[in-house]
């Protein structure tokens, strides 16, 4: 049988195109086919976690039913009592599975078997839907509608990463033709850029340019420009090829009727890199924000375990940023990269009082903006450069 | 002193800037706001007014001026 990798060749966007269809007119007539929706995302992830890649399959399955008995749980518990200690072991669980599959292959080298494609990305969201049952702001928990959040399919792989509340909204809701004649033009630019940047632009970096200048790099033994090279063209690879994943992902959404939100917004532009993080991956860095950053620091503050502010903001995105290098994986390469952001990130809010305090003497002119883009550009390439785990080959592989 | 008065001094505090003269300026986009001072905000709204907001209920679009801080405490208050 035949398996996809999501928006990776032409046949599936065909699939997808008729798939859609029964949806498109539905909608446009003002009438939602939950049933239908649900049928589809169970062809697709048949499509996905089918045939040669059956085992992905039923560990999806087995993943399902566990994390959706263990949120239906904590939620039920919720409603009459709230203590940490439960919380904080229903979060424990919840990201137990993730944790075997990213630590089984620093241990012994292998794939582990409870693992499949978009697990981390399943895993933010029910981690963010315990903690908002938590919070007492979800208030109802409906298992069923929970699985279809979870596996909505033009997301299941890579993300984005969208919330519990915000896609109900979607979901129980019909656009108006007006609105949603938007989003299908919406959805159309989103999958046309896509392309431009999948099939041409991340093929011209990745495919094209990159094994060549990488092996002209292996073949310098040590600096050369050759490294430099990869450097920008892994970065420019790097982006070309998940922005344009997201907007086939986000297009795909809007032709459903749900707005997915978007996860890259010119990153290269940025000044700093705090803006780098609002416009990079921004789902997973707000998912980060929200879920992590601000509920530890919270916490910190709640419970004076430092004196300063400044200090809690500091520590706390040096933790922030080195679970996301985890998360990525337990390399040594990923884990630098986190921890190279967040200390990025101290630097920066550092300079950022800096320069508040001196703002008379300071100059700050078209110049200057051009010159931080630029110092904020090549960082971030640099740091692309060790998470792409080329230094790891040059250096320790044989 | 009322809901909104004391909610100006908090963002004063926590801005170093006196935000009451433009009420529906983007506090985030300017600059004056960030993660960090959001919670110090969450907190000393919980300290001085007595209100419990959840780091879920903030939704940085609904909290991003102080004319929304304030509607959003009254809100919270009723």
């Amino acid at each position: 049988m035949l398996t996809f990798t999501p928006y990776e060749n032409p046949t599936y966007f065909g699939i997808l195109a008729i798939a859609l269809l029964p949806i498109v007119i539905g909608l446009l007539c003002g009438k939602r086919f939950h049933w239908y929706e649900t049928l589809i995302s169970f062809f697709f992830l048949v499509l996905i976690f089918g045939g040669s890649k059956l085992t992905q399959g039923i560990a999806l399955i087995a993943y399902l039913v566990y994390e959706v008995l263990l949120v239906w749980g904590y939620t039920t518990y919720r409603k009459s009592r709230n203590q940490t200690g439960i919380f904080v072991g229903a979060v424990i669980l919840a990201i137990l599975p993730l944790v075997v599959v990213k630590l089984t292959p620093a241990i012994n080298g292998t794939q582990s078997i409870i693992g499949f494609l978009g697990i981390s990305y399943l895993t933010f969201k029910v981690v963010q839907t315990i903690m908002e049952s938590r919070d007492g702001v979800l208030k109802k928990f409906e298992p069923w509608f929970f699985i279809q959040f979870l596996v909505f399919f033009p997301t299941i792989s890579s993300g984005p990463i969208d919330r519990y509340r915000r896609f109900k909204r979607d979901y129980d809701h019909v656009p108006s033709q007006d609105k949603y004649l938007k989003l299908l033009q919406k959805g159309v630019h989103n999958i046309f850029l896509g392309f431009v940047y999948k099939y041409m632009l991340s093929y011209l970096f990745g495919t094209l340019m990159l094994p060549k200048i990488e092996h002209q790099a292996l073949m310098a033994h040590g600096m050369s420009w050759s490294l430099v090279g990869v450097m920008y063209v892994y970065s420019m690879y790097l982006f070309f090829d998940f922005a344009g994943y997201s907007l086939f992902a986000i297009g795909t959404s809007y032709f459903m009727g749900v707005e997915t939100p978007i996860n890259f917004n010119a990153p290269f532009k940025s000044h700093n890199i705090k803006e780098f993080w609002n416009r990079w991956h921004m789902t997973l860095s707000f998912w980060f924000r929200d879920f992590i950053y601000m509920r530890l620091v919270f916490f910190l503050m709640k419970h004076k375990v430092f004196k300063s502010p400044k200090t809690t903001a500091n520590v706390t995105y040096i933790i922030n940023m080195t679970i996301m290098g985890f998360w990525h994986g337990v390399t040594w390469y990923y884990i630098s990269y986190g921890i190279l952001h967040g200390v990025a990130l101290v630097v920066n809010d550092w300079w950022l009082r800096y320069k508040k305090k001196h703002q008379d003497k300071l100059p700050h002119n078209k110049f200057t903006e051009l010159f931080a883009t630029f110092i904020t550009f090549n960082f971030v390439c640099f740091t692309f450069l060790l998470f792409s785990g080329f230094l790891n080959t040059m250096l320790f592989a044989k | 002193m009322d809901t909104k008065e004391k909610v100006l001094n908090i963002l004063q505090d926590l801005t170093g800037n006196d935000v009451s003269e433009d009420m529906d300026s983007n506090l985030f986009d300017a600059g004056l706001l960030d993660s960090m001072g959001t919670v110090q905000l969450l907190l000393q709204l919980q300290s001085e007014l007595g209100v419990n907001v959840p780091v879920s209920e903030f939704e940085r679009s609904k909290w991003d001026t102080p004319n929304k801080i304030i509607a959003q405490v009254k809100e919270l208050q009723a």
